[in-house]
């Protein structure tokens, strides 16, 4: 099972910029490494992080083998409207990660 | 009963096959650059990428290169009109020149983004923003890396 942790501010003012940051447990396996007998082992990676809020995609982001394990993502958007943020990482082998979360703006 | 000649005969042995297989290109140093530049005008397209706005930061001294906390901000406003499009994050050394690329827009409020990189070897770290407009403004850290990421054996 795929573990990811995002924070988000549970509530803030309309039109205030807010920091969220994103977290996903992943071995993030570079494909350059080998094991003791010399086999390469095989990239294993995550390779994208779409963010939508309320549907419309706020943030995107392309990940590469040189992102270090558990990739680490902060990034900022405007709070325009109460509702939800979801976010979406995908990978090889089919790695898939959906996690969302609500905000309340005044 | 492994005699002790017999041990050192075969340890001297795997030694020698293990190095055979490290052996890198001895040309690893210009074909790193091609792949960097190659990396760099896939994104900007032979477009002019000036210095400026862009603020990268990253520790000048990393002691390990397996997680390095990077930074980038871009001093732009970010409305419909003039905003930031993409920031793309490159390494001298590694293997494979990207590290991240993400997408922005009006609605980021401002471009800033922080992430970890893995980082090979000492050598330079760029980012590289596009504006709405369509012109690249970059900036370049100089790293030093006691521990090298990816590979166990070293690059150079």
């Amino acid at each position: 099972m795929a573990r990811v942790v995002i924070s988000v501010p549970a509530s803030t003012k309309r039109g205030e910029v807010i920091e969220i940051k994103t977290l996903a447990a992943h071995v993030m396996e570079t494909g350059f490494r080998r094991t003791q007998t010399g086999e390469l082992i095989p990239r294993d990676i995550i390779t994208q992080l779409v963010c939508t809020y309320n549907g419309v995609e706020v943030f995107r982001a392309e990940l590469h083998p040189a992102m270090a394990a558990n990739p680490l993502l902060a990034f900022t958007t405007v709070a325009t409207e109460s509702g939800t943020l979801e976010f979406k990482w995908t990978g090889d082998n089919g790695y898939a990660a959906t996690q969302s979360a609500s905000i309340t703006v005044t | 009963m492994t005699s002790r000649r017999r041990f050192l005969a075969l340890a001297c042995g795997a030694f020698a096959a293990g190095e055979v297989a490290a052996q890198l290109d001895p040309n690893i140093q210009a074909l790193r650059r091609a792949a960097l530049e190659s990396a760099i005008r896939k994104v900007t397209g032979d477009k002019p990428v000036r210095t400026g706005k862009v603020k990268l930061e990253v520790p000048p001294l990393i002691d390990n290169g397996n997680t390095v906390p990077l930074s980038v901000f871009v001093d732009n406003p970010m409305t419909a009109a003039d905003h930031v499009k993409s920031i793309h994050v490159f390494t001298e050394k590694n293997p494979q020149p990207y590290v991240v690329s993400v997408y922005l827009g009006p609605r980021s409020g401002r471009a800033s983004i922080t992430t970890r990189a893995r980082i090979a070897d000492t050598g330079k770290v760029i980012a590289i923003a596009q504006l709405s407009d369509g012109t690249f403004w970059s900036d370049s850290v100089s790293v030093v890396v006691t521990l090298s990421a990816c590979l166990e054996d070293g690059l150079i």
